[in-house]
């Protein structure tokens, strides 16, 4: 197959990941205007949970849903007993997401040790699927196809939903939504969990393509920056436009110069950021 | 009462390889120093102008880096010293710029990201970084004919820039530049509305801070005698920030005293546990959520409330 049909590929792959990942870093920066440093360690801990869950006999699909759900109960925990306690001091909670990455970071190295982990494709989804005359990799294409459903399901929620209604009150302004008795703190609660088990989720089934490792936090951290930084916090269709283009931007990067993959990554943020400060489908901070 | 405090501080400084006992402590004791002015560095924006920076170590891996190449290619160590700050300063400079598009969270995010690319070119672009296997230099520079090879010499050479750091940014707390960077980060509007210039005063501030950085990279780079991509991870802009936090933002001595903390801390606990991420992290958890203002201030306030509750007790019982 064509080189270029398969770094294209690739990189629906990886926008499809990525866009599950920014999707909840994007809310919660929106919602309680903290970059939420552990996102990626959300994500390398849900891919590592699944693994032990896997060698304890679960199927690849209860693996990510329950790996996920562990995440997000984690995410819950972070949110109510430590996130709650800084209200107000948003750079006290930066700072506490990053410490608590560390620690998560850490603690997964202890347990699951320094070797990275594969995660078996499920049995299902292995092998090739020819679309118009071409052979795909079927599990690359299953998750485009995971992510695109996410993102309606997602766009559905917030755009048709009550709770929907209620989030975007929170996100546009907290101190009206509460006047009119929205309860803005449990929305934190929920969309922390939601973007928890979004990133936890997203690690699992990225595990089969990118394995687990130590680093792989760090590694997916920035990405989801990037993504939310070019298409602006809070809004569900710049993290959508956003992690396609850091999906192809990445991997046709890595192709094209391996040594600058991360400078060209990182350059249409740069400009972005200089042109249009408050991304491209962000709204002007009130 | 001041003045003699300070003199014997000084005394105390200068006389650390005699009485600490064993090279081991002394070169503690110039970690210290070196991390102390890179906290100091630091803390010129994240305390002063109120602007948190998560990618300085981005700034000073940069320094690190710059001297090692420019030292590899046989230059004089006054070409290394003023090439590699030279380096530093513009791309502080650069830094700056972006990361003022941005202030509170956005300038955090985009630090993040700058110190991110450094990490990701130090890796990555090998022909110029030597990627994860890092560069090493030949022995350290003699400045005036002094040879620092020892340990002993290389941190009283490392205190004299240390005390020039301490004496510089206390000149600039104290002058009304200072007094403008503190206006900015507290009533940035005021200060537009009396006629300053707020992003040229950030601007500055942050080349300042760029700065010291850089001079904390090149005394990490004599110290070591090597970098790697280690040394601009985001791991390495977080312990700065640590030592600034934990100290006490926006004072003189607190970065200094969580520069001793973090260092000591970092060298007891990786002699013990393997888990120093861990404890970083931890750390950094606890001071947030229980002593945000710093361990120095934070541990006077609680003794302060401490002895109030007593007190009032102590009468009635009385």
């Amino acid at each position: 197959m064509n080189l270029w049909v398969v770094l294209a590929v690739n990189s629906i792959t990886l926008g499809g990941l990525l866009f599950l990942l920014s999707a909840g870093f994007s809310l919660i920066f929106g919602l309680m205007k903290i970059p939420n440093l552990t996102h990626g360690s959300f994500f390398m801990l849900g891919a590592y949970l699944a693994t032990s869950l896997i060698a304890h006999g679960f199927d690849f699909w209860t693996a990510a849903i329950v790996g996920g759900l562990l995440v997000a109960a984690l995410g819950g925990i972070v949110e109510r007993l430590i996130l709650r306690r800084l209200v107000g001091a948003e750079l006290a909670q930066v700072l506490v997401t990053l410490g608590l990455s560390f620690m998560i970071a850490d603690v997964c190295l202890l347990v699951w040790t320094g070797d990275p982990i594969r995660i078996a494709t499920p049995s299902a989804l292995r092998g090739a699927t020819s679309v118009m005359g071409l052979g795909f990799p079927t599990y690359r294409l299953a998750i485009s196809l995971i992510a695109v459903v996410f993102a309606v399901v997602l766009w559905a929620l917030l755009d048709r939903t009550r709770l929907g209604a209620m989030i975007r009150a929170g996100v546009d302004d907290p101190a009206m939504a509460r006047v009119v008795g929205i309860r803005v703190s449990r929305l934190f609660t929920i969309v922390f969990c939601l973007g928890a088990w979004l990133a936890g989720f997203a690690g699992v089934i990225g595990g089969p393509i990118l394995s687990v490792y130590p680093g792989l936090d760090q590694e997916m951290l920035p990405l989801a920056l990037v993504v939310v930084i070019l298409g602006g916090s809070g809004s569900l269709l710049g993290s959508l436009v956003g992690s396609f283009v850091v999906g192809f931007l990445y991997n046709f990067g890595q192709a094209m110069f391996p040594e600058l993959a991360y400078v060209v990554l990182f350059l249409p943020m740069l400009v972005v950021l200089v042109v249009r400060p408050q991304g491209l489908f962000g709204r002007l901070a009130a | 009462m001041k003045r003699l405090g300070l003199a014997a501080a000084l005394a105390i400084l200068a006389t650390v390889p005699l009485w600490v006992g064993g090279t081991y402590y002394v070169n503690i004791a110039s970690q210290i120093l070196f991390y102390a002015i890179f906290a100091l560095g630091v803390n010129v924006l994240a305390g002063y102008a109120g602007l948190v920076s998560l990618g300085h170590a981005g700034l000073f891996g940069i320094a690190a880096y710059a001297g090692a190449r420019i030292m590899n290619d046989g230059h004089g160590q006054v070409v290394v010293a003023a090439g590699a700050l030279g380096v530093t300063l513009l791309v502080s400079a650069i830094f700056a710029v972006l990361a003022l598009r941005g202030t509170g969270l956005g300038f955090v995010m985009i630090t993040v990201a700058l110190g991110q690319i450094v990490w990701g070119v130090a890796y990555r672009w090998i022909s110029i970084t030597n990627g994860d296997n890092g560069i090493a230099i030949r022995g350290r520079p003699s400045p005036l004919g002094l040879s620092l090879t020892s340990p002993a010499s290389f941190y009283w050479a490392t205190l004299v820039v240390f005390l020039i750091a301490v004496g510089s940014i206390a000149v600039f707390v104290a002058s009304p530049f200072g007094a403008s960077v503190r206006g900015t980060r507290d009533q940035p509007r005021r200060m537009n509305a009396l006629g300053y210039h707020v992003w040229m005063i950030r601007f500055l501030s942050f080349l300042f801070s760029g700065f010291w950085s850089g001079v904390a990279g090149l005394l990490y780079l004599y110290y070591n005698q090597f970098v790697s991509p280690q040394a601009v991870a985001l791991t390495a802009s977080a312990e700065a920030l640590l030592m600034v936090i934990a100290g006490g933002t926006a004072t003189l001595l607190g970065p200094i005293a969580g520069a001793a903390l973090v260092v000591v801390v970092k060298n007891v606990a990786s002699a013990y546990i393997e888990r120093w991420n861990f404890v970083l992290g931890a750390i950094f958890v606890v001071i947030v959520v229980f002593m945000p203002e710093g361990l120095v201030p934070g541990t006077v306030r609680r003794w302060r409330r401490a002895v109030a509750v007593l007190r009032p007790r102590a009468t009635a019982a009385g």
